[in-house]
């Protein structure tokens, strides 16, 4: 079971990283929560810089970057 | 070592594409006026002297003058910022004095790649990392402002002299009104929670190799160029119709050099506008083409987006009232000293 997080405060970038990280999950078919986290304070946690950011089971896998569903796949096999 | 040995032998071919695109990209672009008045006068066989034929070639000539060099500056600047992650740019502005460090802020804005969606994170990674308040606001105004898309178009309408003192002075502003912030010492006008957040590492920095920095610069391409060539177009289109027909001083009464008040109105106007770099060209375009004093239009252009409303909301998240205020005030000041600089010299 993976814990996928979206940290951004809802640009449209945000919501794009969003959907194709749900593509990523149902392509693999794995188990997954994905959760988006929208408050500045809790995005800052994690101690990144830009927005919109990945995180996978609590570790940041990438910054500032829309990831496309097949660049996100390589963080979750 | 094999590895080593890749990387060696990727460079020649390499910097011989690279050599060959450019070569091919110089020919092109400096027929380019050639080609227009092939097309215009040899193809389509439009009269000579005529409006329609001015505009149309002016047209034909200027929007593909405008893509190429758009393509070519966002592809180097792509490459460039590959090279200045935000956590690059906090660990050298971190440590260093004001003066110094409102000045390097100011230059990195230019090069770290920036979205003013990410401000407010940005924002909160320096100056938990010990940057001065005054040094950090110098790179929030510089990166948005000196904007690239701005400059390549200021450069292909307008030419360099216009595009250098727009780079210059943008970077004047967003040193020095980084170091007024400095000098009123307003940081405990910053929200309380910000300084309470811990620092945390953040990402570990990728290293990437010439080939990834390519793709980035690719992807920039991509990205900004698909953005932007509509209102690229709209824009000489719009200065295409003003080159062949309207009189050119329309505007010039009330938006020219005699009158003192228009500087400080075109900033009031442009600073709850929201434009990008791109979609503002048009509009500065027509201005310019129906009388506008120059220094007048620049300040428009810079006060609708190095300061917008949207960017306010964002910010008021970090910032309390009065730093919001001091913020886009001493900003706002500075553009219009440029603004009157600039109708003054010209």
């Amino acid at each position: 079971m993976k814990k996928i997080q979206i940290l951004g405060t809802g640009c449209s970038k945000c919501k794009t990283l969003l959907a194709n990280a749900e593509e990523a999950v149902k392509a693999l078919d794995i188990e997954a929560t994905i959760e988006k986290v929208d408050k500045i304070q809790d995005i800052m946690k994690f101690g990144v810089m830009t927005t919109p950011a990945l995180v996978v089971d609590g570790v940041v896998k990438s910054a500032g970057k829309v990831l496309s569903a097949d660049e996100i796949k390589k963080f979750l096999g | 070592m094999n590895t080593g040995h890749v990387i060696r032998n990727i460079w020649p071919s390499l910097v011989l594409k690279g050599a060959g695109l450019l070569l091919i990209w110089g020919v092109a672009y400096w027929n380019l006026e050639l080609f227009s008045g092939w097309i215009t006068y040899g193809v389509l066989g439009l009269p000579q002297g005529n409006h329609f034929s001015t505009a149309f070639q002016f047209f034909i000539f200027e929007t593909p003058k405008v893509l190429m060099l758009l393509t070519l500056i966002v592809f180097v600047v792509g490459i460039i910022r590959s090279f200045f992650t935000p956590e690059r740019t906090r660990r050298i502005l971190a440590g260093k004095r004001e003066s110094v460090g409102n000045v390097l802020a100011a230059l990195l804005g230019i090069v770290t790649p920036f979205c003013s969606c990410s401000a407010v994170p940005l924002f909160i990674g320096f100056v938990t990392a010990g940057i001065p308040l005054g040094v950090t606001l110098s790179f929030l105004i510089s990166a948005p402002m000196v904007n690239e898309i701005a400059l390549v178009l200021l450069f292909g309408m307008f030419g360099w002299k216009v595009a250098a003192i727009y780079l210059g002075m943008g970077l004047i502003i967003a040193m020095v009104a980084g170091w007024v912030i400095g000098r009123l010492k307003m940081e405990r006008h910053v929200e309380d929670w910000v300084y309470a957040t811990g620092l945390s590492a953040g990402l570990e920095e990728e290293q990437l190799d010439i080939a990834a920095r390519i793709q980035l610069g690719r992807d920039a391409v991509r990205d900004i160029v698909g953005k932007v060539w509509l209102y690229v177009m709209i824009g000489i289109a719009v200065g295409a119709g003003i080159h062949g027909y309207v009189p050119a001083n329309a505007m010039a009464s009330f938006m020219g050099k005699g009158a003192w008040w228009s500087v400080p109105l075109a900033v009031v106007i442009g600073v709850p506008m929201y434009s990008n770099a791109a979609g503002i060209i048009p509009i500065v375009q027509a201005l310019l083409g129906k009388g506008a004093a120059l220094g007048t239009v620049l300040a428009f252009m810079m006060a609708v987006i190095a300061l917008s409303l949207p960017e306010a909301i964002i910010l008021r998240k970090v910032l309390k009232p009065r730093l919001l205020a001091a913020f886009f005030g001493v900003v706002a000041i500075g553009i219009m000293a440029v603004g009157y600089l600039f109708n003054f010299i010209m």
